[in-house]
């Protein structure tokens, strides 16, 4: 299977192409090419994943793990190396088709989105990156090189969010994803240097003695490492990034901030999961209950938005939480003993990143149809753009989690891991689902039901989007249509066995109560014209709804700490210090040689026979010294 | 025979000849035949000590030899510049030459 390296090597040299000779190139053919190259990704991606599990298992059941490629590339010494290369296993073949599934459809998507932008080329050139970037994390064969491919991703991430770069907000929020991925990713670069030291290999399944001689410091290993992976999967709190990458053009929020790179901090667990069940369950729940509360907050937060990217941006957070979960509460590695949440969160990543691409690709239609981000601006749209509202809606559903669509099934799973590790966390994942749902569908009726916004409309009328948008709505609606029924526990589970994903109907039939009713109320509230209800329910509860609205100002303590404190009480002394000690001493000595230069200037006369006789005068007394010297 | 003293003073009186009249001359052409002076003391020196000291050997006169090639293209290089400063300042005293200062 030596053609996986083209996977990579196809995006990096259209990446190169695109990024050198791009202004040469008409928007068109840019894009084309791009487009192309990412097609072709996909269908090699759709040809390892149907030769690899077309293979079949070993003798002991499992599907093996493959290295179709490897090279040593920064050889330590000491048997420490960094190694390139691709490793294909169950998980990584499943995000391979992931991302280059969503990265065709958003190539595709971005020709009517984009049409006629400023920087076109360079667009398609950054999406290209990308998908490098993203697809060489996932068939990591060591932390090192995911480590590479995970800046990488940060880096096309920074890029793309900053993509208008002549708008203010865009160039912050690039900024501000950048530095608080970093900040997280030095944790996690921390944990991969402790994880090297002690275990002498960068590998994800070290040998047995060396794990023995690491025991003691392993969880502090995993859980540095989770904190680059909470960084990039948005948990609280560092999630103040991703509300903000929404600045970002929309089919880049579909790629990046909803579908693949966000959820690398999954993929990170369930990739590190093996040495998480044996040396550090403790730290593996902790990431449970840090994943319970950013669903809760996210959920709550999504709730109140008002721009349609922001709500969508919440629920990505939200429904990671699931995913993080979903992982955090497994008990063992046997799927049938208490480790299903592996399975579950897996099937969720990959359901979710279908729906979710959906919904934004869908909003991205409706910005594209009214030009705005606010929902103030939207309201009775599905009489304009049926398309859209239709797979919108199929998007909605899913999220929601109603039989028979894709969301069901992977949430179903997530629950029933939750209510075997505990029925207090499998409480709270079902209320959280339950108000996934409601939001989900506020935002739906706010948008194409409620009340209309006629004056824009009659001013601008919108209209349903070209071809080049719908026809990737379509596909991944189809995809979220049948996506659940896929048997995904016998492609992936935590212990690499085939597992039969049986429907708990009593955890099913309560999630979707639950669900149910969140729809429900959100119909009463939202489906009318005027909206007394829920008006009377934020002026009631005037405290709590401001403070949700502004995202319970976890921003302005961050801004606090950063400006107030960091800044305030360490960066200005240090300042100060660098300003006037180091810099005073060599303004000093520079200041002291202009002075005396000053002062001896003059004699330089100019005149040859003045310099003569001071020659000869010198010359005359080291002879005179020499003379005396012997 | 003559001493090789005789010659180291001859050789002497030049290159102090030279050396005053460098220091003191106004025209830059009588300077440079100062000089002129404190080079071919230097290659007397050059050959007296050759053929008294090691008359076996050659090293001495051929540095002679060299020295005045040398001095030769030098003068040349100097009574160039001189004719350029002369051309551009209309005289070649030496006490007007204070342009290359500070």
């Amino acid at each position: 299977m030596e053609y996986t390296i083209l996977i990579l090597a196809l995006p990096f040299l259209s990446f190169i192409l695109l990024g050198l000779l791009g202004t040469k190139l008409r928007p068109g053919v840019a894009g084309g090419i791009g487009t192309i190259v990412t097609a072709a990704v996909a269908l090699l991606s759709w040809w390892t994943a149907f030769s690899y599990f077309g293979a079949g298992r070993d003798g002991s059941g499992v599907f093996q793990t493959l290295i179709p490629w490897n090279t040593v590339w920064l050889p330590f010494g000491g048997g420490l190396h960094i190694d390139l290369g691709i490793m294909l296993d169950p998980i990584s073949v499943m995000m391979l088709i992931v991302i280059s599934t969503v990265s065709l459809m958003v190539h595709i998507y971005s020709f009517g989105y984009m049409k006629g932008e400023r920087g076109f080329q360079r667009y398609y050139s950054f999406l290209s990156l990308f998908t490098m970037s993203m697809l060489g994390l996932v068939v990591a064969t060591n932390i090192f090189q995911m480590y590479i491919f995970w800046e990488l991703v940060g880096v096309s991430s920074y890029l793309l969010i900053g993509f208008y770069y002549t708008k203010k907000e865009a160039v912050a929020a690039s900024k501000k994803a950048f530095i608080v991925t970093r900040f997280a990713d030095l944790g996690f670069l921390i944990g991969i240097l402790i994880y090297g030291f002690y275990t002498g290999s960068f590998s994800f399944t070290p040998d047995a003695p060396a794990i023995g001689a690491a025991k003691a410091l392993l969880p502090l290993a995993l859980g540095l490492m989770f904190i680059g992976g909470a960084g990039k999967s948005a948990m609280f709190p560092l999630h103040i990034w991703l509300p903000d990458a929404m600045e970002g053009p929309t089919p880049v929020s579909a790629l990046i901030h909803a579908a693949t790179m966000v959820v690398a901090g999954v993929y990170l667990v369930a990739r590190m999961f093996p040495l998480f069940i044996d040396y550090a369950p403790g730290v593996l729940h902790v990431t449970a209950y840090v994943g319970a509360f950013t669903a809760l907050y996210a959920a709550v937060v999504a709730c109140v938005q008002s721009d349609i990217k922001r709500v969508l941006a919440f629920s990505t957070i939200s429904q990671i939480g699931f995913m993080i979960v979903a992982l955090g509460v497994c008990t063992s590695a046997d799927p049938h003993e208490g480790g299903l949440g592996y399975m579950a969160s897996m099937f969720h990543l990959f359901t979710h990143a279908m729906f979710k691409a959906l919904l934004f690709l869908g909003a991205g239609c409706i910005i594209h149809a009214v030009h705005s981000n606010e929902m103030s601006a939207m309201g009775g749209l599905r009489k304009y753009m049926p398309l859209t509202h239709i797979t919108f809606l199929v998007a909605c559903l899913s999220i929601a989690g109603i039989w028979p669509l894709s969301g069901f099934f992977s949430k179903d799973e997530i629950l029933a891991a939750c209510f075997r590790f505990s029925p207090a966390m499998g409480v709270l994942m079902t209320f959280i689902a339950g108000l996934t749902a409601f939001y989900m569908f506020r935002l739906y009726y706010s948008i194409f039901w409620g009340k209309e916004n006629k004056a824009l409309h009659q001013e601008h009328r919108p209209h349903e989007a070209p071809l080049s948008m719908t026809i990737p709505l379509i596909f991944l609606a189809a995809v979220t249509l049948v996506a659940g029924w896929i048997p995904f526990g016998h492609f992936v589970s935590s212990d690499g066995m085939a597992y039969d994903i049986h429907i708990d109907w009593t955890v099913a039939s309560v999630s979707l109560g639950v669900a149910a009713a969140g729809i429900l109320l959100a119909t009463w509230m939202y489906l009318r014209e005027d909206r007394t209800v829920a008006d009377g329910l934020a002026a009631r509860f005037s405290g709590l709804h401001r403070a949700a609205y502004h995202r319970f100002y976890i921003d302005e303590v961050y801004q606090f700490i950063t400006h107030r404190i960091i800044f305030a009480c360490i960066s200005a002394p240090v300042a100060w210090f660098d300003r006037h000690v180091v810099d005073g001493f060599m303004n000093m000595l520079a200041a002291v040689t202009e002075k005396v230069s000053w002062g001896i200037r003059k004699m330089q006369s100019g005149y040859v026979q003045r310099y003569a006789i001071w020659f000869l005068g010198g010359a005359l007394g080291l002879v005179i010294v020499l003379l005396l010297a012997i | 025979m003559v001493h090789m003293e005789y010659y180291l003073i001859v050789s002497t009186i030049m290159m102090f000849v030279g050396i005053y009249g460098f220091f003191t001359r106004r025209n830059l052409l009588a300077m440079l035949i100062s000089v002129e002076l404190i080079l071919n003391s230097v290659d007397i020196n050059f050959a007296v000590f050759n053929r008294f000291l090691f008359p076996e050997q050659l090293e001495g006169f051929f540095f002679s030899l060299f020295a005045i090639g040398i001095s030769a293209a030098e003068t040349a290089v100097a009574i160039a510049i001189i004719i350029n400063i002369y051309r551009n300042m209309k005289n070649i005293q030496v006490k007007n030459l204070d342009k290359m200062k500070w």
